[in-house]
Order: C-alpha cells, then sequence, then structure tokens
C-alpha cells in the first residue's frame, strides 16, 4: 500500500529527454543495527530495481545497505512513444513490489 | 524577552525539593506568574523550521522530495479503503478530507464531547476507527497509524494551532505546564531549560528550537523514518536521562496540550522534515 511515488512530466515531446523520479518508502535495513535487548536486526535492503519504459529495460540499479531509508531515484530518458513507465523491485525478505506510471509523448 | 524574568514560585505546582534547585539556580528557573502568561510571547514564536539547515528546509518544502509525503499517500489510501463491521471507509463518512479535516489537528488535543476525556489527534482517529467505523483501532506509532496521522494533519498545513485550555481542559494544561517546568532526569533539566532558555544555541549538531509541535508527525533525519510528537518528546526524555513515558500516556498528553497552547497561531506544517 502506497510503497511508492512516481513523479513524470505530464506531457514530454518525441526525443526530447524528460526526469523520472521514484521515492520508495523502504526501511533499508542494513543488518548492522541491534535492537533494544541486543538482537541483530535481519538485514532487509531492496535488491534490485528494474525501469521499464515500454517493456523495454531502461534503468537496471543494484542496491545495497549503504542506501538511505526510503530512497530517491531521479533520472533522465529519452521520449520515444507514449506509454508506461514501470519498476519493478524486491527486497531481502523477498516482497515483491510493482509501480507504474503513463507517459504521454506529443508529436 | 521575558525569559529568565520576574520568577514566582508560589504558583509553581513543582515539589519542595525543586524549590531548593530553583533558588540555587533563580535564573534557570522561567516560571512566569501566572499560568497563562507566556514566556515566549506569541510574536517570537518560531517554528523549529527555524533552526533546521537550508538542506532541510528545502527538502520539507518539495512535495516530493519530502519523504514525509510517502506516509501522505499510504494515508489517503487508508482514508478511501473500506474496513470494519459496516465496510465504510473514512470517505464513506468524512467524504473529502481537503475539506473536511481541514483545521481539524490545529484543534487538538481537545476534550472528547462523547468521552470527556483529553485526546490528541491520533486518539481522537482512533475513536472515530473503532467506535464509527467499528474496525481495529491503529497501534500506537505504527506505520499506518502514523500514515492516516499524516494525511489527517496535512489538511491542517497553513492553518494556526489554536487550542481550548477552557473547561475540563485546564487541569490537564495545568499539569502538563508542571511537568514541562519541571526538571526530571539524571541531568536535571526541565524542558524550558532548552527550548525556553537556550533555543537558537548549539548542542552537539543540533541546534536547539523553542520545541514547538506544529509540524507533526514529522520525518526525521536520524530516525530514517516517520515519527509522532510523543516519539520525540520520548528522544527529549532520553536526552536528560528521564524516565521514557509511552506513546500515548497521560502524562504526554497533558505536556502536549500545553505545548499547544503555548504554540498558539503557528502555522501547520505537517508532513515536516527534521534532523
Ligand atoms: C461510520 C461513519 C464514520 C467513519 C467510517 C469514520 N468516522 Fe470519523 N467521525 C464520525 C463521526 C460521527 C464523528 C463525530 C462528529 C464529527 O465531529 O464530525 C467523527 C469524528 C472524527 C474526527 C474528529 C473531527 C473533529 O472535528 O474533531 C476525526 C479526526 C475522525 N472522525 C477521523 C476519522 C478517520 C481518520 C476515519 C477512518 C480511519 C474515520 N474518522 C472514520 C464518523 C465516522
Ligand atoms: C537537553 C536539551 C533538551 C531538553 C531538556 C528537552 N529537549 Fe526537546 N529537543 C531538544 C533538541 C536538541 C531537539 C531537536 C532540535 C530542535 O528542534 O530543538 C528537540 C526537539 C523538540 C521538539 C520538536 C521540535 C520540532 O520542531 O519538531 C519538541 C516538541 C520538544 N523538543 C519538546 C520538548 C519537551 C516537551 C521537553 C520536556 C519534556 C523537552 N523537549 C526537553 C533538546 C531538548
Amino acid at each position: 500500500m502506497a510503497d511508492a511515488r512516481i513523479q513524470i512530466a505530464p506531457q514530454v515531446k518525441r526525443g526530447d529527454s524528460f526526469e523520472v523520479k521514484i521515492a520508495i518508502r523502504h526501511a533499508m535495513e542494513t543488518g548492522y543495527r541491534v535492537d533494544d535487548v541486543g538482537k541483530p536486526i535481519k538485514r532487509n535492503v531492496i535488491r534490485a530495481l528494474v525501469c521499464k519504459y515500454n517493456g523495454t529495460e531502461a534503468l537496471r540499479v543494484d542496491m545495497s545497505s549503504g542506501f538511505a531509508a526510503n530512497p530517491l531515484l531521479q533520472f533522465w530518458l529519452v521520449a520515444g512513444n507514449s506509454g508506461e513507465i514501470s519498476f519493478e523491485w524486491d527486497d531481502d525478505a523477498g516482497t515483491r513490489y510493482a509501480e507504474r506510471a503513463a507517459v504521454t509523448v506529443a508529436g | 524577552m521575558a525569559r529568565g524574568a520576574a520568577v514566582s514560585l508560589a504558583v509553581a505546582r513543582i515539589g519542595a525539593a525543586l524549590l531548593a534547585v530553583a533558588c540555587a539556580v533563580p535564573a534557570t528557573l522561567a516560571y512566569a506568574q501566572s499560568s497563562t502568561t507566556r514566556v515566549i510571547p506569541l510574536d517570537q514564536l518560531k517554528s523549529g523550521l527555524a533552526y533546521t539547515g537550508e538542506d532541510v528546509r528545502a527538502l520539507q518544502a518539495d512535495d516530493f522530495a519530502n519523504p514525509g509525503m510517502l506516509w501522505v499517500e499510504r494515508g489517503e489510501k487508508i482514508w478511501n479503503t473500506p474496513a470494519g463491521a459496516d465496510g465504510k471507509s473514512c470517505a464513506s463518512c468524512h467524504g473529502d478530507a481537503k475539506s473536511s479535516m481541514k483545521g481539524v489537528a490545529a484543534r487538538y488535543p481537545a476534550i472528547d464531547a462523547k468521552s470527556k476525556q483529553l485526546l490528541n489527534i491520533e486518539a481522537r482517529i482512533n475513536a472515530s476507527r473503532s467506535g464509527d467505523q467499528k474496525a481495529p483501532a491503529f497501534a500506537p506509532e505504527s506505520e499506518d497509524m502514523l500514515a492516516i496521522t499524516a494525511y489527517v494533519n496535512m489538511q491542517s498545513r497553513g492553518v494556526p494551532v489554536g487550542v481550548s485550555i477552557d473547561g475540563a481542559a485546564r487541569e490537564h494544561f495545568e499539569r502538563g505546564r508542571a511537568f514541562y517546568y519541571t526538571r526530571r532526569g539524571q541531568m536535571n533539566m526541565s524542558c524550558a531549560t532548552c527550548h525556553e532558555q537556550n533555543f537558537g544555541k548549539r548542542l552537539f549538531a543540533e541546534t536547539i528550537s523553542q520545541g514547538q509541535p506544529n509540524d507533526f508527525p514529522i520525518y526525521r533525519l536520524e530516525w530514517q523514518t516517520m515519527g509522532s510528537l510523543h516519539r520525540r518528546l520520548r528522544a527529549c526524555l532520553y536526552g536528560v536521562r528521564a524516565e521514557l513515558l509511552p506513546v500515548g500516556s497521560p502524562e504526554l498528553l497533558d505536556v502536549e496540550l500545553f505545548l499547544a497552547w503555548r504554540a498558539q497561531g503557528l502555522k501547520g506544517e505537517a508532513p515536516a522534515v527534521r534532523r
């Protein structure tokens, strides 16, 4: 439930580059911490995040415990056809997540 | 500024032991003459935002980058999701939160008409959650509690804090005020020691603010997550090595009312970002 937010310009022009942002709610538990009674807290960070633009892989990020909690990624893509930007990622706990947003290309 | 001004110990509802401490260091116990005399005058109130850095201010101002917005969004989903015996969502009864919840959080803590208890916004949401929606209450400090509070409180962004301390609220206010000015913990400090006598000065890496409550729940960078006012207060109690009162305890609720009264007129900022 509401694990991520995606931001893309409402309309982009074919051939132009446009910015994509994704903010993900994730504790990115490093595995280096202990709880109040000294028991190690299990590592649970996002492993791989893949972004696809109309089904074609556009970005792959291998994440690790060096990332802060609730990471925010910003990057640029070149506008091709209207369609969809989709994200998929998983974490050490084995949970798989998916989030998508529409992209409208003019011209 | 009235800090360190006339000290009337007669009205101080604090123990005799503290009186001795206060006499030894009179200047450090800024206890106003009447319980509603303001140590920091209304026109000198400043949100904690003023004492953070440029980076934190920028993060808070950007509704995409502000990590607290992730909780707001989750809260919006909860608002619209049916739950409980009758399958109703918050929206089924309250409609659009942007209008129905506007300014609500700014009035809390408040005495609840039904139960006659002092409730903060979390407790009020839970009273409606279990009483009206007939769904299991949100656990204190849980992701869902923080999310729905962030969503409800965001509707009071820009709305001046204004609580009532009349009627049944008054005794809570007095208790909260006494708590605020009582020295506690191994460090023997009161809330006022830091937030009324030393704001603007540095404590290790932090700049001490006036300790205002108009921004909660907050995304605190040190926590790397969202937290309630009571979690913040526990961090302050921990800092002076005092007894850690549980989230939602009557003492913290009373001091929350005092803080809200003291913050009168400061504008709501949830979801805020703090160090
Ligand atoms: C079955 C209808 C119903 C549902 C569902 C419901 N409420 Fe309420 N709620 C009420 C009623 C009735 C009141 C008291 C009248 C009032 O003040 O609006 C109330 C009061 C409140 C108040 C205090 C308002 C104020 O002005 O002080 C808050 C906050 C609140 N509800 C939040 C929620 C949230 C959050 C949810 C979902 C988790 C929810 N309610 C679900 C009926 C409902
Ligand atoms: C030893 C100094 C110290 C004492 C004593 C202390 N605090 Fe704090 N408090 C801090 C620091 C440091 C921060 C974080 C920086 C800031 O906002 O001031 C803080 C933060 C706060 C905040 C959050 C402000 C914001 O803008 O988010 C509140 C509210 C607060 N304190 C209330 C209290 C209360 C109530 C007490 C008494 C129970 C108390 N503090 C005791 C040092 C102290």
